[in-house]
């Protein structure tokens, strides 16, 4: 009897194990992401048409006071880099939480969780992934942006770094978790509605919130309460070298939330049910 | 007078416990989606280095158990064991043990073989190094060492479940779960896939799970399962569940457990 408990004795997952999976689920997201180039060019051209476009026709209705982190006054498509930063992480993230229910359809979710290693770790991996192809798009963005004279400190390209992994997992644990109640693929035009558009245009992504305040106390304290208008104050600070302590505890704890919510909510039978036991069919 | 005694059956088994732990234990497990109950109260168990045959029609719970196995759905009741870890109460012990071949194909279409290879290997904390030795070894005796760097895209139907089945085998599982493997293949990937993972049985001692609705790839030595609308009709040596139901094949013998009204004349 002893000797079968010691030929299979637990023994665990070492620290380099962990790490392996860790390191292949983020190499396959990227290699999948330099496949999808139509995917990348979009991600880039929406937030290129906000700031080629619409802040540069919107400049002139819109002065920006001097507000930290800026010391002088700036430009308005200054103002809302930092915001369509966030925006790509928004979008990617939701993406990525489409990819979910895409891969949980096509099977590759399958290859994911019949891993060994423990699943909320696994999940977690996917949205650290996801996190790193978001750091791609916002990184090419950012080149283009210095090219259109958007110009933070030098060394805000790297302080801003931690910013944006903390705000990438947010907003991925958040697709997660909402992707766990998508029945369908064609709901993800739902999402943009009822998630995306809200979060973005009720933030200070577009407009400083003391501006917002001016027009309708209501709508202030809703972005007060926005996570998203946290993610994108903690950007913008990290992007001038500094800490918004308050958005730095306000996504840490969504974080934490979302991704812990995400991980319980998280069902495979949910997608798999339905074509599974029938072999195929309906 | 020594009797040069040694009997195939001991000289081919080294392992003097292997009998003792099943690779694979269902017990009593049943299932339902929501009112629809897809398992019932299912037993069986699959040994080390046999071929146990799953059969059943489609929508009989093939899917639904092997989904329960590998831990994709949670169990309702009943228990799985993995070489005696329970799948759900030590699910990393039981999942590092099996290799698993889904009736969907879960290839990465746009990486190529090595990099599907190389992914599956790293979800299984197995290092770099180590991982590209195994991916070759394996395209090599799955015969696609020159492909190594194509896109899977470009595999035909045969080639993609002979590279599933080397992914599969990449982390040297001992149980081997295949979940209707043939399906849409031609007759000649059918039989190449049959043999390779007959041989994989009888060489490395692998335990399989080969679900199936394809009567002729029974074998007379196989074990076979028979399962039907959720319920195990008959179980054990495919000669004998044939016997059993005194019919001369298992095409014949699975209509009369089943009852099923294919048969000419229609009785039952």
């Amino acid at each position: 009897m002893s000797s079968i408990a010691t030929r299979e004795a637990p023994r665990g997952f070492s620290f380099a194990e962990y790490m392996t999976c860790l390191g292949g689920i983020v190499w396959r997201e990227g290699l999948r992401f330099l496949h999808q180039r139509e995917r990348f060019v979009s991600a880039l051209v929406r937030p290129l048409v906000w700031l080629f476009i619409f802040a540069a026709g919107f400049r002139q209705v819109l002065g920006i006071s001097i507000i930290p982190p800026y010391e002088t006054y700036i430009l308005y498509e200054v103002y809302i880099a930092p915001g369509l930063m966030a925006m790509i992480q928004l979008f990617n993230g939701m993406q990525s939480s489409l990819s979910m229910v895409y891969d949980r359809e096509m099977g590759n979710m399958r290859t994911l969780l019949v891993s060994p290693l423990p699943r909320g770790f696994l999940l977690f991996c996917k949205l650290l992934a996801g996190t790193a192809v978001s750091l791609l798009q916002v990184y090419a963005f950012l080149l283009i942006a210095w090219l259109w004279d958007i110009t933070p400190p030098p060394q805000g390209y790297l302080t801003v770094l931690p910013a944006l992994i903390l705000s990438g997992l947010m907003l991925g644990s958040l697709g997660m978790l909402i992707s766990s109640g998508i029945k369908q693929l064609e709901n993800f035009a739902g999402v943009m509605n009822f998630v995306i558009f809200p979060m973005f245009f009720a933030s200070s992504a577009l407009y400083p919130l003391w501006r917002v305040q001016e027009g309708s106390p209501y709508l202030y304290y809703l972005c007060e309460a926005n996570p998203f208008t946290h993610a994108v104050e903690l950007i913008r600070f990290a992007l001038y070298g500094q800490v918004n302590w308050i958005s730095l505890a306000v996504v840490a704890a969504c974080t934490i939330v979302f991704m812990i919510g995400a991980i319980l909510a998280y069902d495979p039978s949910r997608g798999l049910a339905r074509r599974g036991p029938a072999g195929g069919e309906g | 007078m020594t009797s040069p005694a040694p009997i195939a059956e001991a000289q081919e088994t080294p392992r003097p416990e292997g009998a003792a732990v099943p690779a694979l234990s269902i017990d009593g497990v049943s299932h339902a989606y929501g009112p629809r109950r897809a398992l019932m109260d299912v037993s069986f168990n699959v040994q080390p280095a046999s071929f146990t045959a799953l059969l059943g029609l489609n929508g009989a719970g093939k899917s639904t158990l092997f989904s329960l196995i590998t831990r994709l759905f949670g169990i309702q009741s009943g228990r799985v064991g993995i070489f005696g870890h329970d799948v759900s109460k030590s699910p990393g012990e039981a999942l590092r043990l099996l290799g698993v071949v889904f009736q969907p194909r879960t290839l990465d279409l746009d990486l190529s073989l090595t990099q599907n290879l190389l992914y599956h290997a790293a979800l299984h904390g197995i290092g770099r190094r180590e991982a590209s030795a195994r991916s070759a070894e394996l395209l090599g005796r799955i015969g696609l060492a020159d492909r190594a760097a194509s896109k899977v895209r470009d595999l035909s139907g045969g080639q993609m479940r002979r590279l599933e089945i080397a992914r599969a085998l990449l982390h040297r599982p001992r149980l081997l779960l295949l979940d209707e493997p043939t399906v849409g293949l031609d007759v000649k990937a059918r039989a190449d896939i049959i043999s390779h993972v007959r041989q994989l049985v009888t060489e490395q001692g692998i335990g399989v799970l080969w679900a199936t609705h394809l009567f002729d790839e029974i074998m007379p030595g196989d074990d076979l399962v028979v399962l039907h609308q959720g319920k195990v009709l008959a179980q054990g040596p495919m000669s004998r569940v044939v016997a059993a139901t005194g019919a001369q094949d298992v095409n014949t013998a699975f209509m009369r457990l089943t009852g099923a009204q294919t048969m000419p004349g229609g009785g039952a």
